[in-house]
């Protein structure tokens, strides 16, 4: 074994360069399997079962979840407005344990402003116990004040401090020149809770409606907020009404009810409607598998291509090994040896590649959705990924093994005289 | 009991014409323990055959070939490379020094076959044969004749019962030469191992007491081969 182990690795060290690229392909191919499985599971569970805190959302007529994308995860658009009446009703129904209505339609820089309660801040349990807190320093906003309460990672990526004045822009996506005129001052930001609420800035419903050029169609007809004049109640609007049962009954008698009309969609259970999104997208995934183990096809491929053609030239040296007494299958273990090396090498490397692919998948997701994956949370891609690749590379170095397993010895070693 | 016997020993390779062409015919050739024997013989007077049959990397189309008492032509060949490893030291024209390994894998790999590697008489080895120094040098940065020290280190390192010699001088002049000869029989001389040379070159012929021309042991030569 150990003179296997010497032959193999000076054959590795004499052709670096090529070991370097193929043990590189290798890395790519398993850290790209490893990543692909350990984002995808971490994502569904983020998503899926990771609790949003609410069990249901109120919104327009349409796909459950475009309602809950919108209203979750603070992607996509709103599929419409409904009227504040409907939020007031759940809110007042005994079987409802905190409703908080959701206005859309504006950012700052690219950052959700979501209008809302006060409740959100205050009531509202994102995790067992667990409810926002605002930083020292901060306070929650007043309801009928011009004031925000910002995400952490808004005021990371914005710079925006307690006593920071803003102006929102008009729409979902930043686009510079439509701003309102309305000067909003932060007062508070939230420590991070690493769920899609760290990308927001939530001010108060009235602060939203009174937007310069917001209008409000509650009642049918267009209304525009006067100052310094209540509004009534029959002409607000809300983009969606998030809302948290006090028994799991409610959830699917709202279901009947309000998915067996023509007005309102309720999507319940959230995490169902989101497993659902998983399920429509399952094909990228699938395909992202597929590349992945495409890569790794080819990575082993390499390995074969690479000793095969290097064993024209390494003829001689097994002529000379077979000449010292090196036995065949000495010299097909030593191939085995130097292409299983250079799969183990490439599966090792394949971890650093996979922590670096995590770590940028993970900052998207966490940018786009507010997201945070852990980058050592076990899956069993981090052992099966390496081990098969090695093991596919031991393989492919059964052809180049053959062929040295092959080698003539009188023919290699010296011309007949 | 001879330690190397060759009975009716015949190899022919094919020509392109379709025939046969005979290169060795070797009706008998016997070697003691310990005995050091050149053989004269040109260029394609099968040489190099011979020496392939009695290492066993060649086979004999009929014939015996004993070694050491084993009887190479009814084992498997992973007996036959067993028996070599054991058994045969082995020094080329062209040295045939590994690239990429240095002077002390070469002799390493020398023994790694048979008794096993070991550190402490591969060094001892180079030291015998006055290159102590270039342990760790690879074969390109050695001299033509610092590579032929390595190679009878190489041959030497597994105390071998018989040393295969095949043209050793070829590519070394005339100092070199004697030099490297007296080396390797006293290299065998201290493992107690016969030395079966063959070359044409008269010089290193010119050391051994015993001499025997190849043309009288191999009788495809006086039949001009064709069969």
């Amino acid at each position: 074994m150990r003179t296997i182990l010497l032959i193999a690795k000076k054959s590795l060290a004499r052709h670096a360069l090529s070991t370097s690229i193929t043990a590189g392909s290798l890395a790519l191919a398993c850290g790209l399997v490893i990543g692909v499985f350990s984002i995808q599971q971490q994502s569904y569970e983020a998503f899926t079962t990771g609790a949003p805190g609410f069990d249901a959302v109120l919104g327009a007529r349409g796909s459950q979840l475009q309602l809950v994308m919108n209203s979750v995860l603070h992607l996509d658009t709103s599929p419409g407005n409904i009227p504040y009446t409907s939020y007031v009703e759940m809110r007042d129904d005994p079987r409802v344990k905190l409703a908080v209505p959701y206005a859309v339609g504006d950012n700052y820089k690219g950052h959700r402003v979501v209008g809302t309660s006060k409740e959100l801040l205050t009531e509202f349990e994102y995790g067992e116990g667990v409810g926002y807190r605002v930083m020292k320093g901060g306070r929650v906003f007043s309801e009928l004040k011009m004031e925000a309460v910002i995400g952490s990672q808004v005021a990371r990526a914005t710079g925006l401090r307690v006593g920071s004045h803003l102006h929102f822009e008009h729409g979902i996506r930043e686009d510079v020149g439509h701003d309102h005129d309305e000067d909003y001052v932060v007062v508070g930001i939230l420590e991070p809770t690493n769920t899609p609420t760290d990308k927001v800035i939530w001010v108060p419903l009235e602060g939203m409606y009174r937007l310069s050029g917001h209008v409000l169609r509650g009642d049918g007809q267009v209304y525009e907020p006067k100052p310094n004049e209540d509004i009534p109640d029959e002409v607000k609007e809300v983009s969606a009404v998030m809302l948290a049962f006090k028994s799991p009954q409610t959830g699917f008698q709202f279901s009947q009810q309000v998915n067996g009309g023509k007005e309102m969609t309720l999507a319940w259970p959230i995490a169902r409607v989101m497993a659902q999104l998983f399920d429509k997208i399952g094909w990228a995934h699938q395909i992202l598998s597929l590349v992945a183990y495409l890569v790794c096809v080819v990575g082993a491929a390499s390995i074969l291509a690479s000793l095969y053609n290097a064993m024209n030239e390494r003829r001689r040296e097994f002529a000379i090994l077979r000449a010292l007494g090196a036995r065949r299958a000495t010299v097909f273990g030593a191939i085995l040896a130097e292409s299983t090396a250079i799969a183990a090498i490439g599966a090792v490397a394949g971890i650093l590649v996979y922590g670096i692919v995590f770590t940028a998948a993970a900052h998207v997701i966490r940018a786009e959705a507010g997201i945070v994956l852990d980058l050592w949370q076990y899956h069993p891609s981090l052992w099966m990924a390496p081990v098969g690749v090695t093991v596919l590379g031991a393989l492919a170095g059964i052809v180049p093994a053959m062929k040295a397993y092959g080698t003539d010895v009188a023919t290699h070693l010296v011309p007949h005289s | 009991m001879a330690l190397l016997e060759l009975s009716d020993v015949t190899k022919a390779y094919p020509t392109p014409e379709g025939g046969l062409n005979v290169v060795l015919d070797v009706p008998s050739l016997q070697l003691a323990e310990g005995e050091h024997v050149a053989l004269e013989g040109a260029s394609g007077s099968g040489k190099t055959t011979l020496l392939h049959i009695i290492a066993g990397i060649l086979t004999p189309d009929s014939g015996s070939v004993s070694l050491a008492g084993h009887e190479l032509t009814s084992l498997t060949e992973s007996k036959v490379d067993r028996v070599r490893a054991k058994h045969i030291g082995y020094v080329f024209q062209t040295f045939n020094l590994l690239q990429g390994y240095t002077a002390l894998e070469n002799v390493l790999l020398g023994m790694a076959f048979g008794s096993g590697q070991n550190v402490d008489r591969a060094h001892a080895l180079l030291g015998r044969v006055g290159i102590a120094d270039k342990a760790s040098h690879l074969p390109s940065q050695l001299s033509v004749g610092q590579q032929q020290r390595v190679a009878i280190a190489r041959a030497v390192a597994n105390r071998p019962s018989l040393l295969l010699a095949d043209e050793p001088t070829g590519n070394l002049d005339a100092e070199m030469a004697q030099t490297a000869l007296t080396l390797l029989r006293e290299a065998c001389e201290e493992v107690g191992a016969a030395i079966l040379l063959v070359s044409h070159d008269p010089a290193a012929l010119g050391i051994f007491e015993e001499r025997r021309s190849l043309a009288d042991i191999n009788h495809a030569l006086q039949s001009g081969g064709e069969a």
